[in-house]
This record gives structure tokens, C-alpha cells and sequence, in this order.
């Protein structure tokens, strides 16, 4: 983890001037952003400035209007009001198009893979940016070939993408932006798929285009790595500009303020919340050998009102494992039991009718219903459970969507809005409404906290403390294992698809979690 | 009184209807310009001497009915799916073949032989439908794809069943379920698509079916995490469009009295799907308002009464009919509808930031 | 680093991409049911023509099949091609029967420029509503057809004939391959002969072949097909490419058209109905997913030899009745559709295994 500040890799550019002499050049300037959606304004008068040879932290809530300004930036949504400037180019800088942007020398990496999986990663790289009509696709796969090479990406160049992992393809993304000798490289939570090593991979490549000139706007919902690589920070709240600061001037702790707008002494309660401890209260469910497809044989068991939690590194299984206490995969052996009874449990449909719920990893993908409506989102696993042939009333249905709008404070326009135009967080409260009115004995929550602002992720924090009192027993997975400490009192740490450790009271430290997932005190990276 | 009626108009979700009923509107403002004699509604004797409602809307609201009834059923099945059943005239050609041939089989046709026909009927189409569902939902297979199967060789298999090129039954049942029942003017498929439209609400009443359907078009992932079984939502929607295609095949054999493999329902399918986007409904899939696939369906019959009304030759129609269907989908095209909530977002900003803009200065 | 390397150092040979896969089963298939057709019916079969004759009768199917298969990767559809099969070969029909020029090489000049012209007014108009207004394709391509096919009938109901001796030697042109030829029975070899709509519509593989292998265009249609979010992100021109995946697909249906009419040098209102579908099936059967991004044009060929061998061998069979031959090519289309389902889902669940364990 700490060799990160190694020298530069060598790339096969030129190197430039050093940042320093730069520092004051101003490549991107955006004035009074305005930017209206039906309903709400995403972004009221916004104004930011990029200076060459910086990496240029964005921060904000959910619903902040980060992701808002760079799709205006990045040509993918037209402004309603301001002016955007790039050095280089007279007056208004014409960006109508993700294309527009491009060759205005704006490039971006988003955090979902928005390259195209069925083509070949040299293809990914040259696609878009090639002049005439006949491309030597040669020529292209030489130069993939080089690139891949200089920044150490583990693809080839002929390869498919789709055959390539979630974190290569973000780095053949990257490789892509990189080689387009742009000027502004945006970095929309470039992190939030990587593991440490390639965290530090990107970090030093980051370092290293800074060193280079190039002035990268760097989005990430991780505190620790803005103030690991970023000189300048940019604070969004409720789509207006809160500030810019340079990061020495900034501590984390005002930042979080800053961001939420509110004290800090929320922030501080939480860490001190007593950790519940369930000495000798039923097992509300337990595993023997249970495995599925996507996970080796493992045991389990909870007690009423415990918080338990599985963390390693990504892909480590511990999504896998949920997912197999849930029937979410399929279930090739293992018996479970259910407050003492033996039950089998091989879709989630048998999951819900023994009292499990199952917040999932992927919001968008396994999680909401987008084009469905926040009520029709929160009532849903109820309707489920009372079963085909006993649809709600719509007068109940609408007490249930208000009641849990107003106890989880979820932020939307009305019951009827399509739960897909919500922001990350309000979307991910949805899904908990969802669970929570099905009143499980046993929730699981697979990173809920992931993606989405720091508020929520503190409030998701207390709620599941809260539901522990009231005796739920809640297993809750994280990638940040602060919040793990600070949630569980048991923690099952796994390493390649299999449990290494189970830890408990004075074991539960951030040094003794990380030696465990490192495998014996070898130090990892 | 503004909020409230805006919520009436989103709860009765008449915003996506808005273009279907002006096309309507439209037509028929068209057709009172035209000739005001088009909505002459008259009362002719038939052959057995009992009145029978005619004229240009009766023809509409008449003919229109299989149209409407398989449209309801593939409203389903393009919600659930994300993809369209071609293969409903094929099928209805088989079940109309099934339930002519038990029919004829029964010798005279009577209350219980008509049943036992009907019965058969909807049993073929809903084990044909559920083939193609079987391809859609375990295989998961295109919908398009999968059904070009039976579109392929369904009227084969029809031909085959019936053994002969147009099987005949006649009986005064048939004429009555095909015609209009002796003493009722209105004629009877009429009735037909009310029963079905009936059935259907009562299905969406007792059960989950909309919720899951959508919820399954929408994100079967999420779906399935929910509990919610997306093979079996597949299937009952291929199973509803089913008994959708046996009454439709049914009140087209009646028609008749006869069964033409050929030409029984033909080109259905392409009618059907166009009800459901004139009706507002998204191809992909997702949430769904079968009522404007209704009134899609309506409005198809309707533009082509009108043109054969205006002595267009009937082979040519589909000219004229696909220039109409180009204006009213180009109208309800996402394009259009952006830049017209774009000139109105507009207008409003400019508003705001004069207003701020004044104060800041 | 030993999270992501080993996977990478076992293989050196790319594996093979899905349509890759699919086109070799398409192209294995098709052999094995040639020769087991040739071996165990013999007779006919043996004669070199039978061969050639299946693109000789079907080249009109081969072009619009191409178009198919470009649109589908595009991740459209497009089935307004028969229509204007029909409408080509009844506008070029009348067109040589009353105001053609007597001269043949500029009559048929303006035949072919007619032809292309109503091709490309179709796919012009018709990518214009897909692309730039995004309406859903199905139904601007079913409106296309009816207007195509209602304009056939608006030229003329009854069936017309061309007798314009300038077309009438075009029909006639045929190459001949002297040394696939056999010796009839006096004596005299007779070689098997390839007409020019065959020749036509194999450069039609060829040049599809070549655009969406090597050209920015090409490259762009699978990237828009594949992912269509993605495709806009990497500075693709998503409405322009699969404006033109339409104007292709339309200009090739009007060649289809021409290719037809020298096929068969008469026009009515019912020429090629249907035949999207079976340029549909074929692109399917090649290998080419209606979601998009995956396909390949040679597939695409075999797909159409598939289906016109299973019409040849059943028409030389005793079941020789046309709806024994719907009934063989649905059952084809079945098994093929099927076996491509369970193959994409075994390498889909193989890819992710692999791919998540990064």
C-alpha cells in the first residue's frame, strides 16, 4: 500500500515541464451551470475551474449535482444556462456531444464500464477517433499493444473485452482517455470497482498525467483517496457551489460538514455507539456446509439481534455467500435451519417466507425497479410475500410508501416518481423501505453504504445499529471496514472464495482484520 | 384545484393516452368534415328477418374486435418480454382449425359440442403460446425469434389439421356468435371484446399480474430478488395471449362459418403490435396501458373504414394506412416530445435568471 | 498482480467469439446435411448446377439477408425489405414496359439507378425516423413495408411481364464454369452456369464483409449494437452509424429487387411477401443476435443456404408438398435458435466465472 510514491512509471511519452510552473494555468473554466431536470434543478449556477497539471477533487452528497456537472462537461446532457471555457479555444467552448468534448480535449472514464464489450480491447481503445472511413485496425492493435504495455494493464490487444475482468476493462478505459492526449481527464469514481492494488495502479498513473499537465477531475465517494492524490477540492450541496479549497486547508472532518451542511457531532456520536452484544439470545438461522454455485461449502449462523458481517478483499465471496444464504444463486448443497427448524431455501422467494430479506450488492441491476414507481418499489417484497392472488389496496399501499418516505427521509418529488430518477442514496433508502416493511427476522444488507454519499451512509449506519436493538439480526458487508467495526459484532473474514477467520470482541481491529485477510501477517501490496 | 386535477390526470394515466385519442379525434373530425353521412347508424333487416345495426361505426367497432382482443393479450406479452408474439395469426389459424374440426367431428352443433369446441380451441392456442413461451422464458430466446417459428409453419400445421383447404360448419350457434344474435342488433364479437376486457380486469383485480409484469419488463434481476418468478410471469402472459388468439380465432371462424388456412387472421400480428405502440405502450417492455392498445386497435379499424369509405381500392389502402401510422408514432416520438419540454424548460430558466440575475446586480 | 495474471498466460490464440462459434455451426451444418443429401438422394443432387442454383434462386434472399444482418448487429430490425423487393421489381417492370429507352445499356443503366434510388429512399426515410426522431423500429419498418407494398398495388394489381429485349439479354447473361460442368448423356458437356444476380449478390457478402470488418462505419455498427450508452461514450456518432445501418439496409433491398427481377423477369402485387422473415431466420441461423453487436455476413450466407437446401431436398423428396417444407424449416429454425441458447448460455456462464475472478 505504501509504495505508491514510487518514481513515475515510464510511459512512452515525452515528459514535459514539471507541474509546479503550471499550477496557475487555468485549462477549464465553467461559469453559472444551470441545469433543469422535470421536477427538480440539478444544477443552479455552478461554477468550476480546473487548473493544468491538478487533480481536482469533486465532492458532494448524492443528489449534489457532481454526476450532473460532468455529464454538462462531457457533452452528454446540454446546460440550460452558463458558459464553459477551455484553454485553447476562442470564446465558448462548443460541446454539444460526448464528441464535441472529446476533441475539445475533455476525456472521461466513468464509473459503470462504458466501453463496448463486444468488441476487442484495441478496438475499445481507437474506436471513435480514427479519420477516413477505412481503419487500419493493424496499426491500431500495435499501438493498443504499446499502451497496454506502458501502463501495465494485464489485456491484450486483440482480446474481447467481454473476456476481460470489471477492473481491466476500467484500466483499458483509462489507457483509452490516457493515450487521447487530453487536456481535462475526468475520473467519475474511477475507484469504486478497483481493489488496493489497482487503486494504487491508477493513483500512480494519475500522478504521474499530473506530472505530465494534465488537469484530472477526480470524483470519488472514498474520503481517503481525495486526500491521498488530490491538490484542490470542489465541494457541491443541493446542486449550488458550497467552495473550492485547497486540500491543506481543508481537514476531513470540515470537509464532511462542508458536504452535508450540517455539525459534526453527529459523526461523533457514531463512533462511540455501544456495540450490541447478544450473549445468549435463539439462532435465528444457521447454515451447515451450505454452498451453490458461485460458493464453496461454508457454515453460518446468527442470533436474534446480532449484527454479523463478511469482508476480504473484492471477489473474496463474500457477496457470493449472501447471495447463497438467500437462494439468489443456485443452491448445490448445505442444510439450513431456521430458528431450529430445518427448511430448504433454494430461490428467494422460500428466503422471504422464512423472514429473510436481501438488500443487493448492485443497486441498479438487482436492486430497484427504476421505471416503477418509489410506492410500487417499496411495497413490492410485501406484495410478494402476501402472495399472487392478494394484491394490496391502493390506500394501503399509499400509507406504506408515506410512512417509509418519512421515517427513512427518502427525497423525491412524490410517491409516483419513478424510482430510477432518484439519486443513488434515495434509491438505495428505497430498497430498505422495501425491506424493512416486510418486517424480517434476518436482513441481509450486501454494501449498502457503497456509492452513495457520506450522510447516508452514516444514517444507513444507525438504522441497522437500531434494528439490532429491536432484534433483528442483520448481516451487513461493506468494502470500508471502518464501518464494519464500527456495525458488527462478528466479522467472517474470507480470502479466494473461502473463510479464513472469524473474529470477535478484541479480535475486531482494523490491524487484526487486515492481517487476517492478508493471510497471516503478511502484508498485503 | 391545479395540483389536484394533475393528479386525477396521472392516476387515470390519461398523459400517455393523449396521442391515440387525438389521433381518434382526429379521424373522426375528418370523416364529420368529409361526409357527415359516415356516422349514419342504421338498422337493416337480415336474412332471418331480425334487425342488425349498420353503417360505417358499427363496421369500426365490429371488425375491429379480433384486432382488439389479440392486441390486449400482446400488450402482455411486450411487457413481460420486451418482445412481440408474430406468430398469433399462425396460431389462430391452428385453434380455429381445432375448433372447427371437433366441430364437424360432433356431427350437429349443439350448446355442449360448441363447448367442447371452444374448450379445445383455447387449449391449443394456450399449449401453442406456451411453446413459445417455454422458447422465450427457458431458453431465453428473442421473443420475435422464437415465435418466427410458428409464424413459419404454423399455417402448415393448420392446413394439416383441417386436412382440406376451407372446412365449413354451418349452424345458426355460429352464425350467432360470428353475426349477431337474433333479436340484439349489436353484433355479437362486439360483446366478445367486452367479455375478454372483462375477464382481463378481473385477472388484474384478484391477482398481481400488472405489478409482477412490470416489474419483470422492467428489471427481471431485481424481480427475481423479490421473489417473483420471471419464467412464470412469461409464461402467463404467453398463456393469456393464448385465450386472447382462441377467441379471436373463434369469432373469425364464426364469421365465415369456415376455416381458410390462409387467410384466417392473416397479417394479424403486424396489426396488433402496432396497436400496442399506437396505444403508447414501449416495445421494450415495462409498464403498460392496455387500454391504449384498445383504442390502438380501434383506430387502425378505424382509418381503414375511413379509407374504403373515401373509395380508396382496398388492396391499396396499406399506403395510405402507413403514412397515418408514420404521422401519429412521429408524434408520440421521444424526439418530439423532448424538444417541445425543452423550448418550455427554456422559457422558465430564462425567466428564473433574469429574475436572479436582476438581484445579484 | 496475482489476482489478474494467471488467467492471461495459459492462452495465447484468442478463443473464439460467440459469432465466430455460430457461423462455424451454421457453416458445419449445412455441409453435413449437403452431403448426407448428396450421398443418400443422389441423382440430382450430384449435378454441379444443383449447387449453384442455390444461389442462382435465391440471390434476392443473400442480399436482403446481408441487409438483415447489418441492421440486427446495428441492434435493429428491419422488415420492410420484401416490401421493397416488391416495389422494385414492380416500378423497374413498368418502368422497362412503357418509358424505358429503346437503347439497352442505357435502359438498363436507368432500371438499376431506379432500382437503387427506391432502395435508397426507403432506407433514407426509414433511418431518419429510427435514428433521429428514435422510434422504435419494428413499427417504422412495418409501416415501410405497408407503404411499400400498398405503392406495388398502386402501380398495378395485375401481374406485369418485362419483355424489353435490352433486360431480356441481361437475364440471359450467365457465367459459365466449364469445368464444374457434366457430361450429358449425347455426349456434350454442359457447364454449370452462374447467373449475374448470383455473382451480384456473392459481391454483396464480400463488400458487407469487408465494411463491417474494416471500416470506422462497420466497427461503429457493433459498438452501437453491442452497447448503445457505451458506444455514445466512446465518441461514436450513434444516430449517424445506425442511420446508416438503414440507408445500407435499403439501398441493398433495392439491388434485391433488381436481382430478382433478372432472376425472374415479371412483377406482381405478392412478389417476395414474407421474405424478411426468411432473411431473418437466415441471419439468425448465421449466428446474428437480434439484441445486437454479434453477427457475421458469411454466417449470414450459410443461413440462407441452410434454408434453401431444406426447400431443395424436400422438394426432391417424396414429401414433396409445400407445407412438408414450412414445417422442415420452422423445425430447422427451431433446433437452431435452441442450440445457439444453450451454447450462449453455457460460454455466457464460463465468461463470468472467468471474468469475476479478477
Amino acid at each position: 500500500m505504501e509504495n505508491i510514491r514510487d518514481e513515475a512509471p515510464r510511459l512512452f511519452y515525452d515528459t514535459t515541464e514539471g507541474a509546479a510552473r503550471m499550477q496557475n494555468d487555468v485549462v477549464l473554466t465553467m461559469r453559472g451551470i444551470s441545469k433543469l431536470f422535470p421536477g427538480t434543478r440539478a444544477l443552479d449556477n455552478v461554477d468550476f475551474t480546473l487548473r493544468r497539471g491538478e487533480i481536482h477533487a469533486l465532492m458532494g452528497e448524492n443528489g449534489a449535482g457532481k454526476s450532473t456537472l460532468i455529464k454538462v462537461l462531457t457533452g452528454v446532457y446540454g446546460k440550460d444556462a452558463g458558459s464553459i471555457h477551455i484553454e485553447g479555444i476562442e470564446g465558448e467552448a462548443p460541446i454539444h456531444s460526448p464528441q464535441d468534448a472529446q476533441n475539445a480535449g475533455i476525456s472521461t472514464v466513468y464509473q459503470e464500464i462504458t466501453l463496448c464489450p463486444n468488441l476487442t480491447v484495441a478496438e475499445n481503445m481507437f474506436i471513435g477517433r480514427t479519420d477516413g472511413a477505412i481503419v487500419n485496425w493493424k496499426d491500431c492493435e500495435k499501438k493498443a499493444t504499446a499502451i497496454l504495455e506502458s501502463l501495465n494493464i494485464p489485456a491484450r490487444a486483440k482480446q474481447e473485452l467481454s473476456s476481460c475482468s470489471l477492473a481491466v476493462q476500467q484500466m483499458v478505459a483509462i489507457g483509452r482517455a490516457v493515450d487521447m492526449n487530453c487536456k481535462v481527464l475526468v475520473l467519475d469514481e474511477p475507484t469504486s470497482s478497483l481493489d488496493e492494488q489497482e487503486v494504487s495502479m491508477l493513483f500512480k498513473l494519475m500522478r504521474d498525467l499530473k506530472s505530465r499537465g494534465v488537469g484530472i477531475v477526480f470524483v470519488t465517494h472514498f474520503l481517503e483517496q481525495v486526500y491521498e492524490v488530490s491538490d484542490r477540492i470542489t465541494v457541491l450541496r443541493n446542486g449550488k457551489l458550497v467552495g473550492e479549497y485547497p486540500v491543506a486547508e481543508l481537514p476531513q472532518l470540515e470537509l464532511v460538514a462542508k458536504m452535508m451542511g450540517k455539525d459534526l457531532n453527529d459523526l461523533e456520536g457514531l463512533e462511540k455507539a455501544d456495540r450490541h452484544t447478544s450473549a445468549a439470545t435463539e439462532t435465528v438461522y444457521e447454515a451447515e456446509g451450505l454452498s451453490s454455485t458461485a460458493r464453496r461449502p461454508f457454515d453460518f449462523r446468527i442470533r436474534r439481534g446480532e449484527v454479523n458481517g463478511f469482508t476480504g478483499l473484492l471477489g473474496s465471496g463474500r457477496s457470493e455467500s449472501v447471495r447463497a444464504i438467500f437462494g439468489a444463486d443456485r443452491i448445490t448443497g448445505g442444510k439450513v435451519r431456521v430458528r431450529g427448524k430445518a427448511v430448504k431455501i433454494t430461490n428467494p422467494h422460500e428466503a422471504m417466507k422464512h423472514g429473510i430479506g436481501y438488500l443487493p450488492e448492485d443497486r441498479k441491476r438487482d436492486g430497484i425497479i427504476a421505471d416503477l414507481s418509489v410506492r410500487d418499489n417499496i411495497i413490492l417484497a410485501l406484495q410478494v410475500m402476501r402472495g399472487f392472488f392478494r394484491p394490496m389496496k391502493r390506500s394501503e399501499m399509499e400509507a406504506f410508501a408515506d410512512e417509509y418516505i418519512k421515517e427513512l427521509n427518502i427525497k423525491t418529488a412524490s410517491q409516483n416518481t419513478p424510482v430510477g430518477s432518484l439519486s443513488g442514496g434515495n434509491q438505495q433508502k428505497v430498497i430498505l423501505a422495501r425491506w424493512l416493511l416486510t418486517h424480517p427476522d434476518y436482513l441481509i444488507l450486501d454494501e449498502p453504504t457503497r456509492g452513495i454519499d457520506v450522510g447516508t451512509k452514516l444514517e444507513i449506519q444507525r438504522l441497522v445499529l437500531k434494528l439490532a436493538e429491536e432484534n433483528m439480526s442483520v448481516t451487513f458487508i461493506s468494502s470500508e471496514i471502518e464501518e464494519m467495526l464500527r456495525t458488527c459484532s462478528r466479522l467472517i473474514v474470507m480470502r479466494d472464495g473461502n473463510t479464513v477467520g472469524e473474529l470477535t470482541g478484541d479480535e475486531l481491529t482494523q490491524a487484526h482484520v487486515m492481517e487476517t485477510i492478508a493471510g497471516g501477517g503478511v502484508q498485503h501490496g | 384545484m391545479d395540483k389536484q386535477k394533475k393528479r386525477f390526470w396521472e392516476r387515470m394515466g390519461i398523459g400517455q393516452l393523449i396521442i391515440p385519442l387525438t389521433a381518434l379525434a382526429l379521424l373522426l373530425l375528418f370523416n364529420l368534415i368529409r361526409d357527415p353521412g359516415f356516422f349514419e347508424i342504421v338498422v337493416n333487416i337480415n336474412n332471418s328477418g331480425n334487425p342488425v345495426l349498420g353503417g360505417n361505426l358499427i363496421s369500426v367497432i365490429n371488425s375491429a374486435s379480433e384486432l382488439a382482443i389479440i392486441a390486449m393479450g400482446m400488450t402482455l406479452v411486450t411487457a413481460a418480454t420486451g418482445g412481440q408474439d408474430i406468430s398469433v395469426g399462425a396460431v389462430g389459424a391452428i385453434s380455429a382449425s381445432v375448433f372447427i374440426k371437433t366441430l364437424i367431428g360432433m356431427g350437429e352443433v349443439t350448446g355442449w359440442t360448441l363447448i367442447v369446441a371452444v374448450l379445445a380451441c383455447i387449449a391449443t392456442a394456450i399449449a401453442f403460446m406456451m411453446f413459445n413461451g417455454t422458447l422465450v422464458s427457458v431458453f431465453k430466446i428473442q421473443p420475435m425469434i422464437a415465435t418466427l417459428i410458428l409464424y413459419s409453419c404454423g399455417r402448415s400445421i393448420a392446413y394439416w389439421i383441417t386436412g382440406s383447404a376451407t372446412p365449413q360448419v354451418n349452424s345458426p350457434i355460429i352464425t350467432a356468435i360470428g353475426m349477431t344474435i337474433p333479436g340484439i342488433p349489436v353484433p355479437t364479437p362486439v360483446f366478445m371484446v367486452i367479455l375478454v376486457g372483462l375477464i382481463l380486469a378481473l385477472i388484474f383485480r384478484v391477482t398481481n399480474t400488472t405489478l409482477y409484469t412490470q416489474s419483470v419488463g422492467i428489471n427481471q434481476g431485481a424481480a427475481r430478488l423479490n421473489g417473483i418468478h420471471p419464467t412464470a410471469v412469461k409464461m402467463l402472459s404467453f398463456g393469456l395471449l393464448g385465450l386472447c388468439v382462441a377467441v379471436a380465432s373463434i369469432i373469425a371462424t364464426c364469421r365465415m362459418s369456415q376455416v381458410s388456412h390462409k387467410t384466417l387472421l392473416v397479417d394479424i400480428e403486424m396489426d396488433a403490435i402496432l396497436a400496442v405502440a399506437i396505444g403508447g405502450n414501449s416495445l421494450g417492455g415495462g409498464k403498460f396501458r392496455m387500454s391504449g392498445s384498445v383504442l390502438g386497435a380501434y383506430i387502425i379499424t378505424m382509418l381503414t373504414v375511413t379509407l374504403l369509405a373515401m373509395g380508396i381500392n382496398s388492396v391499396n389502402i396499406k399506403a395510405y394506412k402507413a403514412v397515418v401510422i408514420i404521422v401519429i408514432v412521429a408524434a408520440g416520438s421521444p424526439v418530439i416530445k423532448n424538444r417541445i419540454a425543452a423550448l418550455r424548460n427554456r422559457r422558465s430558466v430564462s425567466e428564473h435568471s433574469a429574475v436572479k440575475g436582476g438581484a445579484a446586480s | 498482480m496475482t489476482t489478474v495474471q494467471p488467467a492471461l498466460n495459459h492462452r495465447r490464440r484468442e478463443p473464439l467469439s460467440d459469432a465466430t462459434l455460430l457461423m462455424l455451426i451454421a457453416i458445419g451444418i449445412f455441409l453435413v446435411m449437403y452431403a448426407s443429401a448428396v450421398i443418400l438422394m443422389g441423382g440430382a443432387f450430384q449435378k454441379p448446377q444443383q449447387f449453384l442454383d442455390l444461389f442462382n434462386e435465391n440471390a434476392a434472399l443473400i442480399i436482403i439477408a446481408c441487409a438483415l444482418t447489418v441492421v440486427m448487429i446495428g441492434g435493429g430490425i428491419n422488415i420492410s425489405v420484401g416490401g421493397i423487393i416488391g416495389l422494385t421489381c414492380m416500378a423497374c417492370t413498368k418502368f422497362l414496359e412503357y418509358s424505358a429507352p429503346q437503347n439497352s445499356v442505357v435502359a438498363v443503366l436507368l432500371t438499376v439507378l431506379l432500382a437503387l434510388a427506391i432502395g435508397l429512399a426507403f432506407g433514407l426515410f426509414e433511418g431518419f425516423m429510427v435514428s433521429y426522431l428514435e422510434i422504435q423500429p419494428f413499427i417504422v419498418t412495418l409501416a415501410g413495408m405497408f407503404l411499400a407494398r400498398g405503392l406495388t398495388t398502386i402501380l398495378s394489381v395485375n401481374p406485369v411481364k418485362v419483355t424489353h429485349e435490352g433486360f431480356q439479354a441481361l437475364v440471359k447473361t450467365k457465367l459459365q464454369i466449364p469445368w464444374l460442368g457434366y457430361v450429358a448423356k449425347n455426349g456434350n458437356l454442359i457447364s454449370a452456369k452462374l447467373e449475374i444476380g448470383a455473382i451480384v449478390a456473392l459481391l454483396v457478402v464480400a463488400a458487407v464483409w469487408l465494411m463491417l470488418r474494416y471500416t470506422k462505419l462497420g466497427r461503429g455498427i457493433y459498438a452501437v449494437g453491442g452497447n448503445r450508452q457505451s458506444a455514445l461514450m466512446l465518441g461514436i456518432n450513434v444516430k449517424r452509424t445506425s442511420f446508416w445501418s438503414y440507408v445500407i439496409s435499403g439501398v441493398l433491398a433495392g439491388l434485391a429487387g433488381l436481382v430478382f427481377l433478372m432472376h425472374k423477369p415479371a412483377a406482381n402485387a405478392s412478389i417476395a411477401m414474407r421474405s424478411e422473415m426468411d432473411a431473418i431466420a437466415a441471419s439468425i441461423i448465421g449466428g446474428t443476435l437480434l439484441t445486437g453487436g454479434v453477427g457475421n455476413v458469411i454466417g449470414t450466407l450459410f443461413g440462407v443456404m441452410i434454408l434453401a437446401a431444406i426447400q431443395k431436398i424436400i422438394g426432391l423428396s417424396p414429401l414433396n408438398e409445400s407445407w412438408w417444407q414450412d414445417m422442415a424449416s420452422g423445425a430447422m429454425l427451431g433446433i437452431f435458435i435452441m442450440l445457439q441458447s444453450v451454447i450462449l448460455s453455457r460460454r455466457g456462464k464460463r465468461g463470468k466465472a472467468e471474468a469475476s475472478k479478477g
